[in-house]
């Protein structure tokens, strides 16, 4: 058995994802960052942008994240983000019509939002 | 129907629809307490989360933040007082506004200057009545209090107190709401957010015997303290807004309960006088008729003579 850490991903108003995982990719302000077990304890804070978790049973949870922070210590990781959806969740169409919605209103963090909800589906 | 009849029985009438009222009040209220709790429940990970975090930078780094050290001469302090939008909740919002007034007071005896901020339509009536400037307030969630909601609150609070003193900025954030206890206990509670008592948190998690890694940071403590420390503020608004909607359902379930009962009490007395009233009535009318078949009886042996 690979060594695994315990993902937690939570928004403010629910716990979006927990389990284990052998690798979870994120996006910082200084850059991507790839977090394994054994990794030395970090407190980061995350862009927008789709997060990718490995499962240790080999499948893969992407989830899109609008701005928070990643902290990892003891083998545990939790992913804060103040909204955070799974790409399973996420409705294409709905997100493309929000997203021209956006553009048409000049609405940037609209189109932000739903741009970063398309790539989290696009990674998957 | 005699006149007293008629009455009773148009009270009985009233009563028993406000009692309908009431009692569906009541229920509503019951069912919204559990969708409240569930809420908080469903809040608490990401404020645990996020206050480990917060306290992990704060004291694993030296980093010297202007909303976790104290200023030596506080000169003005924040008060959010948290009240619901409608009434018929018994003394819910009353306490707060109490809670609010006492802890206006003791800030003042310390020489602060207090600016009030508010959520909810009954404290801004009572600020509004009583002609007291209000910072800033916000109406129309308290029932049901989403995320974007306490977003809105906090930001000119962080606005506030990001702000230097002589500029109109505050050295203290104090928050005021209704902590749910259970159901039959609510407190109106206050509490200073900001700056952060950095015993209380180390207190709590070295309570709990956890020792906090030494953390790196990306991309550095100042930058994470200085995005952390918002999300901190927001989400313990958050938090206090839920909590305050679950209480708000829990008085107003308790004074819808008792006006239901008390309606029932009524009920019942006003139907016994009803039935007096009917009795009385009826023996008044066989009285009459008995007076006046015994009268005329009376008349004919009379005249037989």
């Amino acid at each position: 058995m690979a060594a695994e850490l315990h993902v937690e991903l939570v928004a403010a108003d629910r716990s979006v994802w927990s389990g284990e995982a052998t690798l979870v990719v994120a996006r910082t302000t200084s850059g991507d960052i790839g977090v394994m077990p054994g990794h030395q304890p970090l407190l980061g804070v995350l862009e927008s942008g789709p997060v990718t978790i490995r499962t240790s049973e080999g499948g893969t949870v992407v989830a899109a994240v609008h701005g928070g922070f990643i902290s990892f210590a003891d083998d545990k990781l939790s992913l804060l983000a103040e909204i955070a959806e799974l790409a399973d969740e996420i409705d294409v169409q709905r997100a493309e019509r929000a997203l021209e919605l956006a553009k048409s209103d000049a609405d940037a963090a609209a189109e932000r939002r739903a741009e970063i909800r398309l790539r989290a589906v696009a990674v998957l | 129907m005699g006149a007293q009849l008629r009455v009773y029985k148009r009270r009985i009438q009233a009563v028993t629809a406000t009692k309908k009222i009431t009692k569906a009040m009541e229920m509503i209220a019951a069912s919204r307490i559990v969708k409240a709790q569930r809420k908080v429940a469903a809040s608490q990970p990401y404020a645990t989360e996020l206050t480990r975090a917060v306290t992990a930078v704060a004291t694993g780094s030296d980093a010297n933040h202007p909303l976790t050290t104290e200023v030596e001469t506080p000169t003005r302090a924040a008060v959010l007082l948290i009240t619901s939008d409608r009434g018929l909740a018994g003394g819910y919002s009353s306490n707060a506004i109490k809670a609010a007034e006492r802890l206006r007071e003791r800030l003042a005896s310390e020489g602060k200057e207090v600016d009030t901020y508010i959520v909810g339509r009954k404290g801004v009536a009572y600020y509004g009545f009583r002609e007291r400037k209000v910072a800033d307030s916000w109406t129309g969630f308290t029932d049901n209090p989403a995320y974007s909601d306490a977003k809105r609150v906090a930001a000119p609070l962080i606005e506030a107190i990001q702000k230097e003193t002589a500029e109109g900025g505050v050295d203290e954030l104090h928050i005021v709401f209704t902590e749910f206890v259970s159901m039959m206990t609510q407190n109106a509670v206050d509490a200073r957010m900001l700056p952060l008592s950095l015993d209380d948190v180390a207190e709590e998690s070295t309570r709990k015997g956890e020792i906090l890694p030494l953390f790196e940071f990306e991309p550095s403590a100042e930058d994470v303290l200085d995005a952390l420390l918002p999300r901190y503020v927001e989400s313990r608004i958050y938090n206090a807004l839920l909590q305050a909607a679950a209480s708000e359902h829990a008085a107003r379930r308790r004074a819808m309960k008792s006006a239901t009962d008390n309606a029932g009490d009524l009920i019942k007395s006003l139907s016994r006088l009803a039935n007096a009233a009917r009795q009385a009535e009826i023996t008044q009318e066989i009285s009459e008729i008995v007076g006046g078949a015994s009268a005329l009886a009376d008349a004919t042996a009379g005249s037989d003579k």
